[in-house]
């Protein structure tokens, strides 16, 4: 235990959106202030859910094994689909926002487009849920114990980091997926969006059959990215342009 | 208040083209207590939060008054859409100059909470707090809390009154020496005990001879960074450290449910003080334009950035504001404990057609103002995530909620400042965020979270 596994974990879950918020989001202040209140609204929805399990929870029956999970399962995907709302709404305050932005900059155009607004806000809220799931356990880490000592996983902080990780990504190509379907009207990203979420969520009660978890949500996330990345006006021919260093024009990525 | 006597000593000298015609436009010949006046004097300290800790310790400095609020103004440009963009795109930016602080702040302030027991250990309450909160009841701890929390209050606006009164009548050496005492005390006992506490809890030796040149060193640069001329970033940092200090002392003499009225009824005072036109910050701030003075800069964050150098006209006229805003920076009267204050003055020479008979103008224009935030708020901002981070039953989401809510309250703040323009309190959006998040999220989150954790569920 102690620091190994503390800093280990840390940088598994949190190392790749570290990299990202340092590249692409800390140099320009307007995409902290908006990664800053992506994770407001994220904060929000888990609250209001919360607020709702609490309620379900104290007026029924503690003893009952059967009602509580009931109601933890119901809680989770009370959970995500508030997240989604929270997500749609953020979506609209960023519309509005860029209306201002181009209202009243020089040349009528915004400084910061809806696409790179959405993978700011995903980053936003991927970090946040992250934090909330992971910083307590690393806390934790940092002190002495036996990790399942009890016959639980022993596996429970690396496995805990992976799916942490993983959901900070999945919230990132969600955020542009979603903001996506907002903007050209397609339902059908949308409710792709929020079907796997659902997924990715109601796989974690395999754990801690992990199998069960972690490589359906990697295998939603590669779907997300790619998705995410070609409507982003990604293709094979930047990815492979890349790949082999080649100049060629503006290869857009995500959030560039 | 730099930018305005540079307008006016320059609008003199320059010959009257576009920029200069349209800076002495905005710049009012006579400072008098207006709203509008407000937004187009640079520099206005609305809100002053000027507080001073009280603490067992030293009889003589009494708690403050705390005349608190924050108010950014902005300048009004003569190109309204200009000035608008401007103030987003500076508005952004300022909103971040602010973020970095007030974050480093919390961070110091929850690290040593959470390593340092003896922050979190009840040694007793301040004077302005007594009435104990060991009683049975819950009915009767409410009561003690609140009656702490109205003695806290009178006392600090008692305190501002009073140094309003002494402010207007001019009784500036008392001021000056009332904050020397204020900020040597902060600077040598509290780091002092501080360094005494982190090195007892790290059991690290430290002997006395050491202690001493290391508190001497410390204590005097800050006092010289403070007080008068120093880098910037020093004078920063200084101002970061004796704000976490400050809170320290809060959240160890505070009692649990007298702090969390205290911060509420605060951020009621900040909003009253500054909004109410018989507030004390209010005819603080009018007593300062009548006399064309700067408001206590001093122990207020300053963000401002000064490049004074490669400046194509070098008379003093055109580099006496520089100086300025490095004196006044460190003039004596603005050691009062001061207040909090926020103003963000925009420059105005972003705009992008340089005329040339001003390049100096623009120059020294081109300085960065940056945005000024009064230590009061830096302290309450970090006393309610300190609390949090010391009561929330060693949970970090409740913390994590609070800085966030925090630093949301403070950008929600900055752009109704820009919206409005004119005066408004920093603490009332920022505490009543934090405050709500603190309690749902440590009584309705964390189950939630704790249980989801045990099954190792994702949300």
């Amino acid at each position: 235990m102690t620091l190994a596994v503390f800093f280990g974990c840390t940088f598994i879950a949190f190392g790749p959106a570290l990299g990202l918020f340092l590249f692409t989001i800390a140099r320009d202040p307007l995409r902290i202030i908006i990664l800053i209140a992506g994770a407001f609204f994220w904060l929000v929805s888990l609250l209001l859910s919360s607020l709702i399990w609490f309620i379900a929870v104290k007026a029924s029956d503690p003893n009952d094994e059967q009602l509580q999970k009931g109601l933890l399962i119901f809680g989770v995907m009370f959970s995500v689909l508030l997240q989604e709302a929270f997500r749609f709404l953020y979506y609209k305050l960023l519309r509005k926002a860029i209306e201002g932005l181009v209202a009243l900059s020089e040349d009528g155009c915004s400084p910061i487009s809806i696409q790179q607004m959405a993978y700011v806000a995903g980053v936003g809220f991927g970090l946040m849920s992250g934090a909330f799931s992971m910083i307590n356990l690393l806390a934790d880490a940092l002190g002495p114990g036996t990790v399942g000592i009890y016959g639980d996983s022993q596996l429970y902080f690396l496995t805990s980091a992976f799916m942490t990780m993983v959901l900070i990504f999945l919230h990132t190509f969600w955020g542009i997926l979603f903001f996506h379907g907002c903007e050209n009207r397609r339902w059908w990203e949308i409710a792709a969006v929020v079907v796997m979420h659902l997924a990715v969520s109601g796989s974690t009660f395999c754990n801690p059959l992990y199998v069960g978890s972690l490589v359906p949500s990697y295998v939603l996330m590669a779907v997300a990215a790619t998705w995410a990345y070609l409507l982003s006006g990604g293709s094979a021919q930047n990815v492979r342009r890349f790949l082999l260093c080649l100049q060629s024009g503006a290869s857009p990525q995500p959030g560039s | 208040m730099m930018i305005t006597f540079m307008n006016n000593s320059d609008s003199e000298e320059e010959p009257c083209n576009e920029r200069t015609s349209l800076m002495s436009a905005e710049s009012p010949p006579v400072p008098s207590y207006q709203d509008g006046l407000q937004a187009s004097e640079a520099g206005e300290a609305q809100t002053h939060r000027k507080r001073r800790t009280g603490s067992s310790h030293s009889p003589n400095n009494a708690a403050d008054g705390n005349m608190s609020g924050s108010s950014v103004p902005v300048r009004e440009s003569a190109l309204e859409n200009e000035e608008e963009e401007l103030t987003l795109k500076y508005g952004a930016k300022h909103v971040i100059m602010l973020f970095v602080p007030v974050t480093l702040c919390m961070i110091v302030v929850v690290a040593t909470i959470k390593s340092v027991r003896f922050y979190t250990e009840k040694n007793g309450q301040l004077i302005y707090t007594p009435f104990s909160e060991d009683t049975p009841s819950v009915g009767q701890r409410l009561l003690n809390s609140v009656l702490n929390t109205i003695i806290m209050i009178s006392v600090i606006v008692v305190m501002t009154v009073f140094l309003v009164l002494l402010y207007k009548y001019r009784c500036y050496k008392f001021i000056h020496g009332w904050l020397i005492l204020s900020s040597l005390m902060l600077l040598f006992l509290f780091t002092y005990i501080y360094l005494g506490e982190v090195l007892k809890t790290y059991n690290v030796a430290m002997d006395y001879p050491t202690l001493i040149l290391v508190i001497w060193n410390f204590g005097a640069v800050g006092m010289i960074c403070i007080h008068w001329k120093g880098p910037l970033q020093l004078q920063q940092a200084y101002l970061i450290m004796i704000s976490a200090l400050m809170a320290l002392v809060f959240i160890k003499y505070l009692p649990e449910w007298s702090a969390w009225v205290i911060l509420g009824a605060i951020s009621i005072y900040d909003l009253m003080a500054v909004l109410c036109p018989k507030g004390p910050l209010r005819m603080l701030v009018e007593t300062a334009q009548e006399r064309n003075e700067p408001i206590f800069p001093a122990l207020i964050y300053s963000s401002a950035m000064m490049w004074t150098v490669g400046m194509a006209k070098p008379d003093t006229a055109a580099r006496g504001p520089s100086q300025q805003t490095w004196d006044t920076a460190e003039d004596g009267r603005e050691n009062h404990r001061s207040p909090s204050h926020s103003d963000s003055e925009i420059s105005e020479t972003r705009s992008p057609v340089p005329t040339h008979p001003i390049a100096t103008l623009e120059e020294l224009e081109e300085e960065e103002r940056g945005v000024k935030l009064g230590l009061g708020d830096f302290i309450f901002y970090s006393v309610l995530v300190g609390k949090a981070a010391a009561t929330a039953s060693g949970d970090w989401n409740t913390t994590l909620a609070c800085f966030v809510a925090i630093l949301i309250g403070l950008c929600l703040t900055l752009l109704l400042l820009a919206v409005f323009k004119k005066a408004l309190p920093a603490l009332p959006i920022s505490i009543t965020f934090g405050l709500v998040f603190y309690f749902s999220t440590d009584n309705l989150v964390r189950p939630f979270m704790d249980t989801l954790a045990s099954h190792q569920l994702y949300i």
